[in-house]
């Protein structure tokens, strides 16, 4: 009975053994990965701040004054005026949808006013 | 093996020679005992020895992991319960809209190792030949002098460090550092102040602000708690351009040493602009003036809005006759004596260019027309105690409290007696000093309905509360004699149609070093509300030694050069607030044919 006893927690030594020994090197292979996404997370971080930086500093006042300066050609673009301030009432109506004429159509019945004289 | 305590051949020997046998017995018993004795002792000792080598170890242990730790560079945790969090290491500030106005970025630092070098002397060539600033002799004696370590440069851009890695010395290393970067340049330069390195290492560096918003709010920028949440200003970007496009451009065709302006919210006392001008550019902070003699104010690093302590001359007219109306000493339409000139002891009071608009003015008048004698009598009725509390409420005796560290140093001048001819200068802006972010809040403070607010540059959320210094009434009965000054006054250029601006004229003569005043040299001063009606913005323009050359005689009153800047800029930034003007709009042909 003891003989037995002590070939299975032998055994199950052996197991736990192996299960550690597996469970190490998941983690080990985690902790790599993890490392590596932080490094690639810490890499697109420093690429996002710096193009932060540069979108910041290619639209700086400055610059773009001059841009609107050199394209005034094509942009026409001047600061902006107390006058281009509208109105609601300025804003126009859509137009009313006009029926489609292009084709024509049978008319029915007799013309009774001109008939009258009217 | 056990002795026994009377061996019986010593028992029996002691019995022929008529000895004690139980003396036998005694030795032998002290013997064990020695024995027994020493052996505990033994033991003791190795226990002792045991314990103590246990405790030297584990001190040992704790004392060499913290010399590791505190010797080793940080790095960080391997593996992490949370979302990896990588930050920067100083926040952002951005204006009210989001828009960057500094940020952070990776570079790195140039170092040397001297003792891996292969051929310091042509390194050192070479890199003499990259940057200018350094020398080749000098470098090259560094590297050679033994010594170990060696900094080249704190900061390198991407292509000079390509330069450098082609150089291909060994001994030449990069520490990667993060940089400070203001993208807009020279924009809110005096704002912001700057930034440099603190304490550095080769892997890193602290960045510590060293003037501006920056220093005042270093704790907050470099708080690791605030995790990186950009600090956001209640500056516009594109106001803030707006305005120094003006400013700059006014200053120029004035021809003034320097210029100022502030744009403020009157409800919440949020700075939408401050300028000051010259300027400079963070990136690339100047030094300090070197010269002890120099006045402060020629260093572009000066900010005039806020150190700028200028006598502010007429502006503070509106607060005499704001007080004379709360004290209901006067009502607007009430007659003052204003016969130019006063005679007061030995001053004599008069007017601009020895006019007299008296004998009688209206209050109203007396602010339209500028009457430094019909406000020195108004001054007279409320008494010296009373102007001063008056002043002191409006801010006038005590730095701002703006999130800048050069504020708290900027204190006004304020005279330390206050006889009666005191109480008649500062009436009218004479003998005591503030900078035009102080006549700013107290113009805030008529423009808002009579309640003193708090200068900030930070946005504020929500409503702001503070003390009330006036009725609504007096503050509504003030801005209609500042429209006044406008419509028919002194700042007639000051006119932007649909706009309804409202303001005071203040030209001050410039005091010399050496006492008195210059003949020829002012600082100018235009404060303005708009729009009058429903009051929402303070303007305060200052400029420093302007003049009008456009006609024969130079002309250097405010009416004619800090007004007109001042009213481009409302024309300016108005719209970009949103600001609708008050006028019919023009009616557009074209867009009401298509109504029909």
């Amino acid at each position: 009975m003891r003989s037995v006893l002590y070939v299975l927690s032998f055994l199950a030594l052996i197991a736990l053994g192996f299960w550690a020994y597996r469970e190490n090197y998941a983690t080990q292979a985690a902790l790599k990965e993890v490392e590596a996404l932080q490094s690639q997370i810490v890499g697109l971080h420093e690429a996002l701040t710096v193009q932060k930086a540069e979108w910041a500093y290619l639209n700086r006042p400055d610059r773009l004054r001059d841009l609107a300066t050199a394209n005034f050609d094509r942009l026409g673009l001047l600061p902006m005026e107390p006058s281009q301030f509208g109105t609601a009432a300025q804003v126009a109506y859509p137009r009313p949808k006009l029926p489609d004429i292009s084709f024509t159509q049978d008319v029915r019945g007799t013309i009774t006013g001109e008939a009258e004289g009217l | 093996m056990r002795t026994p305590l009377r061996p019986l051949a010593r028992v029996l020997q002691a019995r022929q020679e008529g000895l004690n046998p139980d003396s036998i017995e005694k030795e032998n018993l002290k013997l064990r005992h020695d024995a027994l004795r020493e052996k505990s002792r033994g033991r003791a000792q190795f226990r002792m020895l045991i314990l103590c080598a246990s405790f030297v170890m584990a001190f040992g242990t704790i004392g060499a992991r913290m010399g590791l730790m505190a010797a080793t560079e940080p790095t960080e945790p391997r593996a992490r319960a949370t979302g990896a969090e990588i930050i920067a290491q100083r926040a952002d500030i951005t204006d009210r809209n989001g828009r960057v106005l500094a940020t952070n970025m990776a570079t790195h630092a140039l170092y040397a190792h001297p003792k891996d070098m292969v051929d310091p002397k042509g390194t050192a060539q070479k890199l003499a030949e990259l940057f200018p600033e350094l020398d080749a002799k000098a470098l090259e004696r560094r590297f050679t002098d033994g010594r170990r370590f060696v900094w080249i440069r704190k900061v390198l851009s991407p292509e000079q460090m390509q330069k450098v890695h082609e150089i291909g010395d060994p001994g030449l290393l990069f520490g990667p550092r993060e940089m400070r970067l203001y993208p807009n340049g020279t924009l809110a330069a005096h704002i912001l102040g700057g930034s440099s390195f603190g304490a550095e290492g080769v892997h890193s560096a602290e960045v510590i602000g060293v003037a501006g918003i920056e220093k005042a709010m270093d704790a907050r920028l470099r708080d690791p708690a605030q995790g990186g949440k950009p600090l956001t200003l209640s500056i516009d970007l594109t106001l803030q351009s707006a305005t120094e496009e003006v400013l700059a451009s006014g200053m120029t065709m004035l021809n003034a040493k320097g210029a100022t302006a502030i744009l403020m919210d009157a409800r919440t006392g949020e700075i939408l602009t401050m300028a000051s001008l010259p300027t400079f550019d963070p990136n690339d902070r100047p030094n300090p003036l070197a010269d002890p003699n120099a006045e402060p104010g020629d260093s572009p690093l000066f900010n005039r809005a806020v150190q700028g302590v200028y006598e502010l001359g007429s502006t503070f007219k509106i607060f005499a006759t704001a007080q004379a109306l709360e004290l209901g000493l006067l009502q607007p339409d009430s007659m003052v004596d204003a016969n130019a000139p006063m005679q007061w002891g030995r001053h004599r009071i008069s007017e601009f260019e020895g006019k007299n608009y008296g004998p009688l003015l209206s209050v109203t008048d007396v602010i339209a027309k500028s009457s430094n004698v019909g406000t020195a009598h108004i001054a007279l009725m409320i008494g010296a105690l009373r102007q001063q509390a008056f002043l002191k409420s409006l801010g006038f005796f005590e730095p701002t409290s703006v999130e800048l560290i050069e504020a708290p140093g900027a204190r006004p001048l304020i005279p330390r007696r206050w006889p009666e001819i005191v109480t008649i200068t500062a009436s009218y802006g004479h003998g005591l000093s503030a900078s035009p972010l102080h006549l700013a809040v107290a113009y805030a403070a008529i423009a808002n309905g009579g309640v003193a607010i708090k200068p900030t540059l930070l946005k504020r959320e929500g409503p702001t509360t503070g003390v009330r210094v006036m009725s609504e009434t007096t503050a509504y009965e003030s801005v209609r004699m500042l429209r006044r000054v406008v419509t028919e006054g002194t700042a007639s250029l000051g006119e932007v149609p649909g706009y309804e601006v409202a303001g005071k004229t203040g030209t001050a003569d410039k005091p010399k070093r050496t006492g008195g005043y210059y003949e020829d040299k002012v600082v100018n001063t235009f404060a303005a509300v708009f729009p009058a009606s429903n009051p929402q913005y303070v303007l305060v323009v200052t400029l420093d030694e302007p003049q009008d050359d456009t006609l024969s005689q130079p002309r250097r009153t405010a009416g004619w050069t800090a007004v007109p800047v001042a009213a481009e800029i409302i024309r300016r930034v108005a719209p970009l607030m949103g600001l609708r003007p008050k006028l019919e709009p023009v009616v557009v042909d074209a867009v009401t044919a298509a109504s029909n």
